[in-house]
């Protein structure tokens, strides 16, 4: 049996999504920004696109512009809000310490050009509070910027109570709502969000295509430049394939929620629950403002990447926060920052269902993990640590 | 998986020699959770011949790969030859590791030192410190 239960970090596309975007490869090939007949037909399906977008935020067309992805609009974002608050001599961001490198590094890079950042701790262990944000507020604050749900840990935040805290204080508020669109139902008027990001490919669209929302007179700064493009604020030919696409799946995905995301809640929830049952292990993230398709947990005593591999020869594709599988030395900051101490963070794994998931693929799960748990367990020298008694638990 | 050569996931999925040696005449443990990798190898020596090697790992593919190896090309030999085994060595046994899991190969060179250098210790056998680096001063947990 074959699992994908990686959607967190790319979903298939839909063939809603495929089928919206093919007539634009051959057929209407035009560039949007040409006078002519074939050039306008594809302005026409930008526009339609936009429109679509809009709605599934309920904002206005002329609120979106399309960027390359999640990352590009995390970046324009934050980058727009700093050069406005400097001008006005404000130059402190409110974030948090689990965002997305799309957003720390962003902030990293503002740091140095002399911002000053507060990023709110995690200290209950799962979710950050509207009430941190509040108390971060200051006279100079710029920006907040919080994602909307954690990719990692699969954390909903407090996004209209953040939303109506910053309206109230005058501060703009930005959104990583990457991982969120598609899956939650977002008003951005309602929730009193400035700015959100989005991806295409986190709800069966396709990758290298995303969308960032700012609220008509909030002024952006470019970090494309050349043509006049998306109303000026982004250069470059529109890759309008993808862009229909990207709305085709949205409203999808967003047409769909009630139906779809029980669904895949209950699955987490029955994975949940059988993967608890294995000795020292925790479920990471917060336990009820949850994805409807994560589940993290700590695995005490093993590696994560061995354990991916492993899970993958039994079909099962899914994702770790250890070093290993980073690429770097250290295990994920997300699962740093809610407390999870480097040994057991080493020993994560992330299961991220979408609707296409399966009840009896959420059996095949419940079946093999705790086998490869047991196998990597009964070969490592930590867990005989842990069971002679020469290393307390943790977990 | 084009992670991994063939022989790295032959290793990994089929590894050998993992156990204990209740009775080791030599043990080594080196690494340490914090960076996610440790290796501990038991040796049992007689006539200065390895005539049996285990094996238990906390770590990534390579590294359990890497321990699998390592132990399959010293077992039977002499502990001089044993002291001779080299990361590189391991490495090209394997068909090569990536870039960045090179350290996991290290690891199994300095668990095997580390075992013969107990097994030195608890026979009074004279030896060189300069033989054995200490996985401390590696700078991949730094």
């Amino acid at each position: 049996m074959h699992v994908y239960a990686d959607n967190a970090a790319t979903t298939a596309m839909s063939q809603v999504a495929i089928n919206a975007m093919l007539p634009y490869f051959n057929k209407v090939y035009g560039n949007p920004s040409s006078l002519h007949s074939v050039g306008q037909e594809a302005k026409e399906a930008l526009d339609a696109a936009r429109a679509t977008v809009a709605q599934c935020l309920g904002c206005e067309p002329r609120e979106i512009i399309f960027t390359s992805g999640g990352s590009e609009a995390d970046n324009q974002a934050i980058i727009s809000a700093a050069r406005y608050g400097a001008r006005k001599n404000k130059k402190h961001i409110i974030s948090t310490a689990f965002e997305h490198h799309a957003v720390l590094h962003t902030l990293n890079k503002l740091e140095k050009e002399g911002f000053e950042v507060t990023y709110l701790d995690v200290k209950n262990g799962h979710n950050v509070t509207a009430q941190q944000v509040k108390d971060a507020i200051r006279p100079d604050t710029c920006l907040v910027t919080t994602m909307y749900a954690n990719n990692e840990i699969g954390s909903v935040l407090p996004i209209a109570e953040i939303g109506a805290i910053c309206k109230e204080a005058g501060v703009p508020f930005h959104t990583d709502a990457v991982q969120a669109v598609g899956h939650l139902h977002i008003n951005v008027k309602e929730q009193n969000i400035d700015m959100l990001s989005l991806s295409g490919h986190k709800f069966h669209g396709p990758k290298g295509v995303g969308a960032l929302y700012v609220r008509r007179g909030f002024p952006l700064v470019n970090v494309i430049e050349g043509g006049a493009q998306e109303r000026g604020k982004r250069a470059g030919t529109e890759n309008i394939a993808a862009i229909c696409g990207m709305a085709a799946a949205m409203k999808d995905a967003c047409d769909h929620i009630d139906e779809n995301m029980p669904r895949v809640a209950a699955m987490r929830d029955r994975l949940i629950e059988g993967l608890s049952k294995i000795p020292h292990c925790a479920l990471n993230g917060d336990p009820v403002n949850r994805l409807p398709g994560n589940v993290s947990f700590c695995f005490e005593g093993i590696e994560g990447e061995s354990l991916l591999l492993l899970l993958d020869m039994k079909g099962v594709c899914a994702s770790s926060g250890s070093a290993c599988t980073s690429g770097s030395l250290d295990p994920s900051h997300v699962l740093l920052a809610i407390g999870r101490v480097h040994d057991v963070a080493h020993g994560s794994l992330r299961l991220s269902l979408c609707e296409y998931n399966t009840e009896e693929e959420v059996d095949h799960i419940l079946e093999v993990v705790p086998q490869v748990v047991q196998y990597l367990r009964n070969m490592s020298p930590v867990w005989r640590d842990l069971q002679t008694g020469k290393r307390e638990y943790i977990l | 998986m084009a992670l991994y050569s063939e022989k790295v996931m032959d290793h990994f999925m089929n590894p050998r020699n993992v156990g204990v040696i209740e009775d080791a005449s030599g043990v080594g443990e080196v690494g340490n959770a914090k960076c996610g990798d440790i290796m501990k190898i038991y040796l049992k020596i007689e006539n200065d011949i390895i005539e049996d090697v285990k094996f238990e790992t906390f770590g990534c593919g390579s590294a359990i790969a890497s321990s699998s190896m390592a132990t399959e090309m010293i077992k039977g030999k002499s502990i001089h030859e044993a002291m001779a085994l080299t990361n590189k060595a391991v490495a090209e046994a394997l068909d090569g590791l990536p870039a960045h899991k090179l350290h996991c190969s290290v690891l199994a060179e300095e668990a095997i030192k580390n075992a013969l250098k107990d097994y030195y210790d608890k026979n009074n056998i004279p030896y060189d410190e300069k033989q054995f680096p200490d996985c401390e001063h590696c700078a991949h947990c730094e």
